[in-house]
């Protein structure tokens, strides 16, 4: 089944064009890794895939996009704002209560961020801030989600916990890695873009390493 | 923040905010019904007011700008920063009622009250603009260049532009302060202001006030480089330079009338003088002094409150263009009044009590934080999956927002306490009333005695305001627009 389907789409910002051509869709079940070289397209690529998502992704952006006065417990609830209203919200902001602290326990466990969790997210490190954010896209609980560098800031260890955390809440994902590595062994299929186009779209099964250098390669 | 709403409240309770009129509702109704339609015609010399509005405030703020200038100059000495903060501490209102006993109602009293003040605050401006430079341009002079060439070359001109939109902004509250010197007989609109209520012509108020409004929203258009010097010159020859009595009057006023009663008189004594001193301070000071404080902490809670009801009101988070241009003209129109001419409106709709006073300072002060919040969210970007409408106020808007909006609370605080004294000539008993009545009473030793004293209270202000702002670590460059 086709959750988000692409096919031959012009990306740009301001009439220039950053992404040409793409056809691609993105089956149920999916973890696919987006590689390339910097500037090369990914985060556009996703933006693309989550206004055509719309309501059925969860999104976790590059630069976090975290409010530094609320704390952790704040952030990651708002990962489902949309399902009450702005009473209900009101509620949750000014006192909790305890079933959505539990709730956020539970998603902020296995992201080793429990202790913080009433802490002001503009006072975490910044590899504690990228993980609220992934905790944030694991809460809201859709059906794919769409992470740009959700492990960029965080060492090799902690990085492949983050992502079994990650994965472990969604069997659909779009992961945007620099990490060759992480990629080989996350995910089920490989979308490497250069120069704005795919320039390369397998099963992680049929690829070897080395064929991504052509990837990244100028 | 808790602990300054908890003194508020305590204010609030204490308060006088009684409506003592007999029939506000029908006053209100007649106020409305005065704008349609507005009598232009019917407002003696309406052009005469105008023209001496700009004229006191464009040869007020221009010398200040001067003054202020070269006070920045030496702002290194102590000496100099003190008297900045001195003279910029007393309220343009009440150095307008000093140079009426000096020079009488000529122009010279109307320049003065506006060119002295403005001047402490123009130092004190200019010398934090050249202080925050960067110094890298500086550093990277050859050895031998002079420190005029210094200056001349690479100071002035990176501030340049910053002078200049500070001046533009200080000569629109020029025109708030010309206008209301009106209200103590100079020729300016606050005069007719105070004509056409007093008759209850309140279709020639509204004309007045609209004249106002459009004068200082098309400021940009008229305060232009090359039409200054015209303005200038015109605003020259019409003044009535004249009505310039400087006299034995003034005299007298320096060396005699301001010198404390006890001190002047056959056989002074220390003690005497102590017991005036005492008296003052007990019967008049110490509850003019507190009741400024409550209604400065009243209006800045509520203020607050303002703030973060108006602030959405011009926020591209909120509104798009139509909605936000709405928003503008209206925090446009509260910004433009001045809170003396707004409560002194309320008081003749409401009657004497601290209510006008409170709600003036409010409304003025919201309008003006709630201008800078919401434009400091223009460069806000969110995330695109967001949330919109009231989520986003509580959850997105605010938190961000908060902290910038107390920074400009707090620097705000000190401009509410020097109109809280002043409002003292609107029926609420602070320090303004006080005054008022020495002035009245012709006891110019008394009155100065208290106008000395609201400048230590407003420097104190000051100085808590920074201090406060400091332990939180709040920053304190205001950009001003």
């Amino acid at each position: 089944m086709n959750l988000i389907a692409l096919s031959g789409a012009t990306v740009g910002y301001g009439g220039a064009p950053v992404l040409n051509d793409l056809s691609l869709e993105v089956r149920a079940g999916e973890t696919i890794a987006l590689v390339g070289a910097s500037g090369a397209g990914k985060s556009t690529l996703l933006r693309l895939l989550y206004e055509r998502a719309g309501a059925a992704a969860a999104l976790a952006p590059q630069d976090y996009g975290l409010v530094g006065n609320l704390s952790v417990f704040h952030n990651v609830y708002m990962g489902r704002l949309d399902r009450r209203n702005w009473i209900g919200n009101l509620r949750a902001l000014v006192r909790p209560a305890r079933g959505d602290v539990q709730d956020v326990l539970d998603v902020l466990r296995p992201l080793g961020l429990d202790d913080l969790i009433f802490q002001r997210a503009g006072e975490l490190s910044g590899g504690q801030m990228q993980r609220v954010s992934v905790a944030r896209a694991v809460y809201r609980g859709a059906e794919v989600v769409l992470a740009d560098e959700p492990v960029s800031a965080v060492d090799d260890h902690q990085s492949r916990d983050v992502l079994r955390a990650l994965l472990g809440g969604y069997k659909t994902a779009v992961l945007a890695l620099h990490d060759r590595a992480l990629a080989f062994e996350f995910a089920d299929r490989i979308i490497g873009l250069k120069h704005g186009r795919i320039a390369l779209d397998a099963p992680t099964v049929d690829l070897q390493p080395s064929q991504l250098d052509a990837i990244y390669a100028a | 923040m808790l602990c300054g709403l908890a003194a508020a409240l305590f204010a609030l309770a204490t308060a006088d905010i009684a409506v003592t009129t007999a029939d506000p509702w029908r006053e209100l109704g007649r106020l409305v019904e005065g704008l349609f339609p507005p009598d232009f015609l019917a407002v003696e010399s309406l052009g005469e007011a105008i023209a001496f509005t700009v004229a006191f405030a464009l040869i007020g703020v221009a010398a200040a700008n001067l003054a202020g200038f070269l006070l920045a100059l030496a702002f290194h000495l102590a000496l100099v920063r003190t008297f900045a903060a001195v003279i910029r501490a007393v309220h343009e209102l009440f150095w307008a009622l000093i140079f009426l006993q000096l020079f009488g109602l000529s122009p010279l009293t109307g320049l003065l009250a506006i060119a002295i003040p403005y001047a402490g605050i123009f130092a004190k401006v200019y010398a934090e603009i050249l202080e925050e430079q960067d110094p890298a341009p500086m550093q990277a002079m050859p050895p031998g260049a002079g420190r005029v060439s210094a200056f001349l070359f690479i100071r002035l001109p990176e501030a340049w532009p910053h002078f200049r939109t500070y001046s533009l902004y200080r000569l629109e509250c020029g025109l708030r302060t010309s206008a209301i010197l009106g209200f103590l007989g100079l020729p300016t609109l606050g005069f007719h202001l105070e004509t056409a209520f007093g008759e209850g012509h309140y279709d020639q108020v509204w004309a007045l006030l609209i004249v106002f409004y459009a004068l200082i929203a098309t400021i940009r258009f008229w305060a232009r480089g090359w039409a200054i010097p015209l303005l200038f010159l015109a605003a020259f020859l019409i003044l009535p330079w004249d009505r310039i009595a400087v006299g034995a009057n003034a005299w007298r006023f320096l060396t005699h009338d301001i010198v404390p009663h006890p001190l002047r008189t056959e056989g002074a004594t220390l003690t005497a003088f102590w017991d005036w001193l005492v008296m003052m301070v007990r019967d008049q000071a110490a509850p003019g002094a507190l009741a400024a404080m409550q209604l400065s902490v009243i209006a800045l809670a509520l203020t607050c409150l303002l703030t973060f009801l108006f602030y959405p009101l011009i926020s591209p988070l909120f509104f798009g263009r139509a909605g936000r241009g709405v928003g503008h003209v209206a925090l446009v129109v509260l910004r433009s009044t001045p809170e003396y001419l707004l409560a002194y409106v309320l008081l003749q709709l409401w009657g004497p009590s601290m209510l006008p006073a409170i709600i003036a300072l409010s409304l003025h002060n919201g309008a003006i934080v709630g201008h800078l919040v919401g434009r400091f969210t223009e460069t806000m970007r969110l995330r695109p999956d967001a949330p919109r409408g009231v989520d986003r106020y509580f959850w997105e808007a605010t938190p961000r927002v908060y902290r910038q909006a107390l920074a400009f609370l707090l620097y705000r605080w000190e401009v509410i306490m020097r109109e809280s004294a002043i409002l003292g000539f609107l029926g609420v008993a602070t320090i303004g009333f006080y005054v008022d009545s020495a002035f009245a009473e012709i006891r110019y030793d008394r009155a100065l005695f208290l106008i000395a004293l609201t400048a230590v209270m407003n420097i104190g202000v000051d100085a808590t305001s920074r201090a406060i702002r400091r332990r939180l670590r709040l920053s304190t460059r205001i950009s001003v627009r």
